[in-house]
């Protein structure tokens, strides 16, 4: 028989999981930005240290955080446009328990300092499998789910999950292709491995993985959570059809070309640091469309703005993601990333995608799902989603404004010279500088993490409320 | 060198990127449709999606239209000027490593006649010197005080070098030697040799050598086992052997520590102090041969200060 109803528990699952990562891995960035200011913090315990802990960070908030968020909304808005429930729902509830295990694991072998140490593919290959095999099963249902549906046409949303999914399962595959030490007979570390790849070639295979995981995790695929909840929430039509269409492709297409930026000035050839560079400014209009179609949906909804908190977490989102993505290109010309690379500028740089752009319409999202999930009209309390949007994007503007003073002043002295020629700054002076700008930063995360935990209260306090949907009806009749 | 491995590679990429610019270039072409007249307003599309989810059809932001060929065009400008296609040079030649060699020989030209007649000196002459002291503290601060502190008072491995006890030696030439070529201080671990109980006995014997508070018994006990083992770098009366920079024992300066239970470590585990030759820190860069004789001279002069 025909299924009647929505598959809401799986989305349930990653929907509450979104927000506790989202608490564990902002509180492991709060931990690392402290460390900047007091270096003995964690009295030298091995296993908390610096370099331990900051692959812990950056898989948390985004394969934890961000990649629960997205299965919660892909699944939810792909059963909901297609019209149909999940196929496969064993294996859709076998990516729940996979993922979090794989979460877990992370959380385990990082900081014991088993890592690949590949940027954002840290994890060794045992762990690189079961991911292989969540990623398959979460393929299989997502598009097993478009198949079977029942509407015409193909909502814009899951075009991009589909992009995100398919160009994920590339990058994984290809960057984490290495060779385990167990099959050169070392048993003694058998979870360790090597790249397959080596020297500048391995650089290459690494930044063309790390910018497209930015790409097509944070970017493409949030984007499609866009495309979904602010139409929704605003309850406006998307402005353009033709624009969808026309940056969805440029903008898969381009950026797969980006991952040099990179590696300026670095054993790259040049020919290569050159066309990274070209193909990140030619993202820029790509990455804008996006953007536009967004904020664009809006107009006729602006009044909203002033009373419903959830849109302010989505425009500003938004407007974040066009800040940086203006920010990307730029800091990819060879002249300006002469100065901006391996400073500061760079943090600042990712969080403001990160929190402004990421965290933010995953935010305003949850606040959409989770009510309708348990059954429930809306959150617990509106203020205290203000509240949230408040503490959010003040913490925001001080995270980024401190990173982008302590990231040029950085570059800056690290180039300043003396009239004889020598440096004028020393390492540690240097150092001592940022001092300040860490603790406008610290404070920064600090009030993003506090509206995180406001969040956490509001959820609970809704859940507690409210009763877990399982009857949600499939509607019968079928628009064109 | 080429960074091909044949002469395909090149073309391909050379078309590759072609092809991906101008194709873009089409389809942004073939997606654009007429602008609207004035009050004319979108049609919605005629598809539904979950009850209300519905396009407009807006034709595509014309700014934005020019923003992206804009892009495009500084692209192919771009490529046309630097390398980027494949083998193609680009039309100024210009390459990363050009730019840093041409740099390096402006620095050269710029500041070798002021570097010249410190060069001329000998490292005793130039350490006297104030204006040499002043670059040759700048250098030490970019090239030294990663290790050895900002003050140059040295931490646990790595030897203060304002004190006037040298490892290998005070004289100018050595420490021009030390500082170009580096030096690796190793210490064998003595544990399998000497079993715990020896080492416990060897670092008691050490302990008495300077003075220090030991257990008399196990000192005698060790006193055999360091002439037969120690002896050949520390010298029988521990004085240690600059040749080797093998420490003195005798004087109270302690590279890793001087407590019983640190002395036993170094002794069970050995040591491997590693001075880096900054002959090659220094690589290709400007005046080097002038920066390693300030660096020396500065460093000559922190232990002629008292």
């Amino acid at each position: 028989m025909e299924a009647t109803t929505y598959n809401y528990k799986v989305v349930r699952q990653f929907a509450i999981m979104t927000v506790v990562w989202g608490i564990v891995g902002m509180l492991v960035g709060l931990i690392l930005a402290s460390q900047l200011i007091w270096p003995d913090l964690t009295f030298g315990i091995e296993w908390l240290s610096y370099g331990r802990l900051r692959p812990l960070h950056t898989n948390a908030v985004i394969f934890a955080f961000g990649g629960s968020a997205m299965f919660a909304v892909s699944y939810y808005i792909v059963q909901r446009t297609c019209q149909v429930r999940l196929w496969a729902e064993k294996l859709a509830e076998f990516t729940f328990w996979g993922w979090t295990a794989v979460i877990v694991l992370a959380a385990v072998t990082l900081p014991l300092g088993i890592t690949t140490s590949k940027e954002y593919a840290e994890l060794e290959w045992p762990i690189d499998l079961l991911i292989t095999v969540v990623w398959v099963s979460y393929a299989l249902v997502f598009f097993g789910t478009i198949i079977k549906r029942k509407t015409k046409h193909i909502y814009v949303s899951n075009w991009f999950f589909g992009a995100y999914i398919l160009v994920i399962a590339l990058l994984h595959l290809v960057n984490s292709a290495e060779l385990p030490w167990i099959l050169g007979g070392s048993t003694s570390a058998w979870y360790k491995s090597y790249s397959a790849y080596a020297g500048v070639q391995d650089a290459m295979v690494q930044w063309w993985y790390g910018h497209n995981a930015v790409g097509f995790f944070l970017t493409t695929a949030f984007l499609g959570m866009m495309y979904y909840f602010i139409p929704k929430q605003a309850g406006r039509p998307i402005y353009s059809y033709r624009l969808s269409v026309v940056h969805f492709w440029s903008l898969n297409f381009i950026y797969m070309w980006a991952g040099p930026h990179h590696l300026q000035y670095t054993a790259l050839p040049d020919w290569a640091q050159s066309l990274g560079m070209v193909f990140s400014l030619m993202l820029l209009a790509p990455s804008w469309g996006g953007m536009m179609n967004g904020i664009m949906t809006l107009s006729g909804a602006w009044h909203k703005l002033r009373t419903d908190p959830i849109l302010k977490f989505m425009v500003t989102a938004l407007s974040f993601y066009g800040m940086s993505t203006f920010e990307g290109p730029m800091m990819s010309i060879k002249t300006v990333n002469a100065l901006s690379h391996y400073t500061e500028w760079t943090i600042g740089h990712v969080h403001s995608g990160a929190l402004g752009w990421v965290a933010m319409i995953t935010i305003g999202s949850m606040y959409y799902l989770i009510p309708r999930l348990f059954g429930r009209e809306s959150m617990y309390s509106t203020k205290l989603i203000e509240w949230h949007f408040w503490f959010s994007t003040i913490g925001v503007v001080l995270y980024i404004a401190s990173m982008w003073i302590a990231g040029v002043a950085q570059g800056l002295m690290w180039r300043a010279a003396n009239p004889d020629g020598t440096l004028t700054y020393s390492f540690a002076q240097v150092v001592a500088t940022m001092h300040p700008f860490y603790g406008i930063r610290l404070a920064g995360g600090a009030l993003f993490f506090g509206g995180m935990l406001m969040m956490a209260y509001n959820v609970w306090q809704t859940v507690r409320a409210g009763r877990v949907v399982n009857d949600a009806p499939i509607p019968q009749a079928v628009h064109a | 060198m080429s960074d091909f491995t044949s002469g395909f590679w090149p073309i391909y990429i050379s078309v590759l990127t072609l092809v991906s610019i101008l194709g873009t270039w089409v389809f942004l072409k073939s997606q654009t449709t007429r602008k609207f007249a004035p009050g004319e307003k979108a049609e919605l599309m005629e598809h539904t999606w979950d009850g209300d989810l519905q396009d407009l059809n807006n034709p595509l932001p014309r700014w934005w239209l020019g923003l992206f060929y804009g892009t495009m065009i500084f692209g192919l400008g771009y490529l046309a000027l630097w390398p980027g296609l494949g083998n193609f040079a680009g039309l100024l030649g210009w390459t990363s490593k050009g730019e840093y060699q041409a740099e390096v020989k402006a620095a050269e030209a710029k500041f070798q006649p002021m570097y010249a007649g410190f060069m001329k000196q000998d490292v005793a002459t130039v350490a006297a010197d104030p204006n040499a002291r002043a670059i040759g503290k700048h250098l030490f601060l970019t090239y030294c005080s990663q290790c050895h502190g900002s003050d140059a008072m040295g931490a646990k491995g790595f030897p203060n070098l304002t004190d006037n006890d040298w490892l290998y030696g005070g004289e100018p030439d050595t420490i021009v030697a030390t500082i170009t070529n580096g030096r690796a201080g190793v210490m064998p671990a003595w544990e399998p040799i000497l079993g715990a109980q020896g080492v416990k006995q060897v670092a008691n014997y050490v302990l008495s050598l300077s003075g220090r508070k030991h257990d008399a018994a196990l000192a005698e006990a060790g006193k055999a086992k360091f002439a037969e083992n120690c002896a050949a770098c520390h010298m029988p009366d521990g004085t240690g052997m600059k040749a080797l920079g093998a420490p003195n024992l005798t004087d109270k300066v302690w590279l890793y520590g001087g407590s019983e239970a640190t002395i036993i470590e170094t002794i069970s585990k050995g040591r491997n102090g590693v001075m880096p030759a900054l002959t090659q820190t220094l690589g290709t860069t400007s005046n080097k041969e002038a920066k390693l004789h300030l660096l020396a001279a500065y460093v000559y002069g922190l232990s002629q200060q008292k």
